[in-house]
């Protein structure tokens, strides 16, 4: 087995297929790339053809407008990329159209995870355990501090804190793809049927999810609001904006920052937040682990984030583990 | 246990002073005893188990689990306490104790040593959740550091209980961790606990600044304000303390004044350097520069008390062989005060004379030509005014100099916290090394974060992020276009700063967007202030 998974390549700027000449989330424009999901660390524009799920391209198109050569994959359908290789799209449960790109080429099977995570998510269809030969996986919360709680327990949190403080309103900070839209949709699961107001960056993105079969109930744009109908009230705004000079338009805002970095008191301090949600839409350590043991690859490369720990965990566990060096991934804000 | 970390979270999360006191005296109202009594002791540092430090924690984690995995952990989380609270494996099965309270946990560490301290910490671990396993390990270690003084737990206490903050000062002393009797003196089931006996910090009386009152020089009597230190000597039972403003002991750092004190009184006074720069009549005193060097030491060299050897010069007589003086006017406090000055050391102890003055008007020429180092203005005391702790409106006033002016550029600007934490609101400013149209540079002189009003504040956030050219993380560097008039008290010669000046009390006085960069003052004219 010396020589095996020689047509995947981990290259500074992707990982790259060989004999189809493809990419996976390449940082630069390439001829072609297959896309995990819309983030903007993983989805750029320009490519010469873009293989995504028809959600991640309506996403994509919404933030870079319309490309050319899209080719919208159907989860668990496999095509044909060229060169011998076929690519099948497998939920991730990261945000809506999140996949994990299976590859097979030459009697090997790779799976590229692209971010995941395995706890339940009501705007995304679950991550699917698939087996597979190599397993490429992320490891944005590698370190085994970080154990995600159940979202329940931090929506009724959000929930109390906007009871206790009547007359003013609860700003959730969230990244506005993915984030956003599943604290939404859990409000209204624990049944917050108010309003909802956002910033003017959410607006778009949750449009979007409601065409595309989520819903996500009474949504307004907190803009022209007077200060005063809007203590009691839940705001989501992006994560740079709950310091900003835009939050003085809110009464008395209690500023919350949905992430899973909250989970670590220096982060919570540096943001000057008064409520932190660990909220995440990144598998834990728990996850990280727990899926390369069910997932039972015979070899394991790990791509963005703490490494380190999770190689050392395999080592701990005899399993044979690769760390790569990409960049372009950014993490601050999840 | 669990109240205590949900105490210890709240805090980190309430940015705001008041936030923070109502979350303590919340915390001290509803939790019973001896628990909170602990609490109190773990916010005021006055917690210690010697036979658990933080390499018990450590060796502890090495023992359940991988090291490099710990390593990696602790190097991003930054935190013992919390890394093993996070990294703590969830016992299996679920042990069927419930939670320790804090008193329990006071009760399991007391009784450990060296050798058993891992296995007790381990049982206690079991029994907690991630807060409570954090907030237990910062409890056993000692090492709080969640930014709570010991000042603001006991305005808490006092705030908890409806007692004057003076009352909890002074009874504190003395009293050990769990504090039960100060609780039950507090919730009014017990008497006071006995100050008498000990060598106590009383709380200090405290003036008003003088505004638009009008005061009458029969009413009142005029005082120099010293400059140095306000300090208050105990001497009970042939010890003497020196106690600063604050409450802290500082003996260490003037031994020659503990030293000097041998009759059991509490006297109230000014501590001063003996020095160059003189003062007006009774005798010579160093500026404030010279005493900050002073404070602070836990010992002090032979040269430093040859060189610049301190005094107190007397303001008040609390207490005298065990009299309590604090109920009579001043008038009478005075006077038992200057009968005793004959029997106290000359070289350490002078008197505060009082300024004789016809009216106001007098006096206030007088003050105008003070412009001593060691003075900082004029006390006003009524002549019938009791010794009360903390200020009282009539009895004392402080009626400080003009403050001296310059004009400075505005150079660097820094976000604020709490509610102005979306405001650019901490601002540094420079003075001119020279000729400004002769290439001279700015150099910074001082930082200041009041003086302004909101509405000024609002225009000065929005001057910082028009007219901003660099900025380093948190700090804004402006293109140094907007010219401040800066009130200070005094300035004096430093090596900390690039500029060799620090100002004292330095304040955002007045906007002068009328006037030019290039008009404002050169450093030359802040050195010839120089006390």
């Amino acid at each position: 087995m010396a020589s095996c998974f020689t047509w995947i390549k981990a290259e500074p700027l992707g990982i790259r297929i060989v004999p189809a000449d493809a990419w996976i989330d390449p940082a630069r424009p390439a001829p072609r790339a297959l896309v995990t999901h819309g983030h903007a660390d993983h989805a750029r524009g320009g490519h010469g053809q873009t293989v995504a799920t028809s959600e991640t391209l309506a996403i994509m198109a919404v933030r870079y407008g319309v490309a050319d050569g899209a080719v919208a994959a159907r989860y668990h359908e496999p095509i044909a990329i060229g060169g011998g290789v076929t690519a099948t799209f497998l939920p991730a449960g990261h945000v809506l159209g999140s996949a994990q790109v299976l590859l097979e080429h030459a009697g090997e099977r790779v799976i590229v995870t692209g971010d995941y995570k395995r706890s339940p998510d009501p705007t995304c269809p679950p991550f699917t355990v698939t087996s597979c030969d190599l397993f490429i996986t992320e490891a944005t919360f590698g370190l085994p501090v970080f154990r995600h709680p159940p979202i329940g327990d931090e929506i009724a949190k959000l929930l109390g804190a906007r009871e206790a403080n009547p007359d003013r309103c609860v700003l959730v900070g969230a990244y506005a793809l993915g984030k956003a839209q599943r604290i939404i949709a859990e409000l209204r699961a624990a049944g917050w049927q108010e309003p909802i107001y956002l910033h003017g960056a959410m607006e778009a993105m949750c449009r979007l999810y409601e065409s595309l079969g989520v819903p996500l109930g009474d949504l307004r744009s907190v803009a022209g609001v007077p200060k005063a109908a809007l203590a009691g009230g839940i705001v989501i705004c992006p994560p740079s904006a709950l310091n900003d000079r835009w939050s003085r338009r809110l009464p008395d805002p209690l500023t919350a920052m949905a992430s899973g970095w909250m989970r670590v008191r220096q982060r919570v301090r540096q943001r000057g937040v008064e409520l932190p949600l660990v909220i995440s839409d990144h598998a834990d350590w728990s996850e990280l682990t727990s899926t390369i043991a069910d997932v039972n690859p015979g070899e394991t490369w790990i791509t963005h984030g703490r490494e380190d720990a999770l190689l050392r965990w395999c080592e701990l566990h005899q399993r044979k583990a690769r760390a790569l060096a990409l960049t372009g991934y950014e993490d601050e804000d999840d | 246990m669990q109240r205590f970390a949900a105490l210890l979270d709240n805090l980190l999360l309430t940015p705001s002073r008041n936030g923070k006191l109502e979350l303590i005296a919340e915390y001290l109202r509803e939790t019973p005893d001896p628990d909170r009594g602990w609490a109190l002791a773990a916010l005021t540092s006055a917690v210690d188990f010697p036979a658990i430090k933080a390499g018990t924690v450590r060796g502890l984690m090495a023992s359940r689990i991988d090291p490099v995995l710990w390593t990696l952990s602790r190097d991003f989380v930054g935190d013992t306490a919390e890394t093993a609270s996070l990294l703590w494996p969830e016992p299996e099965p679920v042990p069927l104790e419930p939670p320790p309270t804090l008193g329990e946990v006071v009760t399991a560490l007391s009784q450990t040593t060296r050798a058993s301290a891992p296995l007790v910490l381990a049982s206690l671990l079991d029994r907690l959740d991630t807060p409570g396993r954090y907030a237990l390990i910062k409890f056993a270690t000692g090492a709080l550091r969640i930014g709570i003084s010991a000042r603001l737990a006991k305005v808490a206490f006092a705030q908890a209980f409806a007692v004057a903050v003076d009352a909890v000062e002074e009874y504190w002393h003395g009293q050990e961790p769990p504090y039960s009797h100060l609780f039950a003196w507090a919730a009014g089931t017990a008497p006071p606990p006995r100050t008498d006996l000990l060598p106590l910090f009383r709380p200090f009386m405290l003036a008003h600044p003088l505004e638009d009152e009008t005061i009458s020089l029969a009413e009142y009597v005029a005082e120099w304000k010293w400059d140095g230190i306000r300090v208050q000597l105990v001497h009970v039972g042939g010890e003497t303390r020196v106690y600063s403003r604050g409450g802290d002991e500082i003996s260490a750092s003037f031994p020659e004044i503990a030293g000097a004190l041998h009759i059991p009184a509490v006297l109230d006074g000014e501590l001063l350097l003996r020095g160059s720069a003189q003062g007006a009549e009774a005798g010579g005193a160093a500026s404030f520069n010279a005493l900050q060097q002073r404070l602070g030491r836990k010992s002090v060299s032979k040269a430093m008390l040859a060189e610049a050897p301190a005094f107190v010069r007397l303001y008040d007589l609390l207490i005298l062989n065990g009299e309590d003086l604090r109920e009579q006017p001043w008038s009478q406090r005075r006077a038992r005060l200057e009968a005793l000055i004959p029997q106290l050391d000359p070289v350490r102890f002078d008197l505060s004379q009082t300024i004789a003055a016809k009216d106001m008007d007098a006096l206030a020429e007088i003050r105008a030509s003070a412009r001593d180092a060691a003075i900082e203005g004029v006390m006003l005391k009524h002549r019938q005014s009791p010794y009360v702790a903390g200020r009282r409106a009539g009895l004392w006033y402080k009626w400080k100099r003009e403050p001296l002016l310059i004009d400075c550029v505005l150079m660097y600007a820094q976000r604020g916290s709490g509610k102005r934490s979306s405001f650019y609101s901490d601002f540094t400013f420079g003075c001119w090394n020279g000729d400004p149209d002769a290439g001279a540079e700015l150099l910074p002189v001082g930082k200041a974060y009041f003086g302004f009003t909101d509405e000024e504040l609002r225009f000065l956030d929005r001057h910082v992020r028009q007219h901003t050219v660099a900025k380093y993380g948190p700090v804004r560097e402006t293109d140094r276009s907007l010219v401040f008039e800066v009130a200070f008290d005094s300035v004096h010669l430093s090596k900390r700063h690039k500029s060799g000046l620090a100002m004292r009390f330095p304040r955002i006085h007045r906007i002068r967007q009328d006037k030019p960069a290039h008009e404002a003052d050169q450093l030359e004219t802040l050195r010839a202030l120089v006390t």
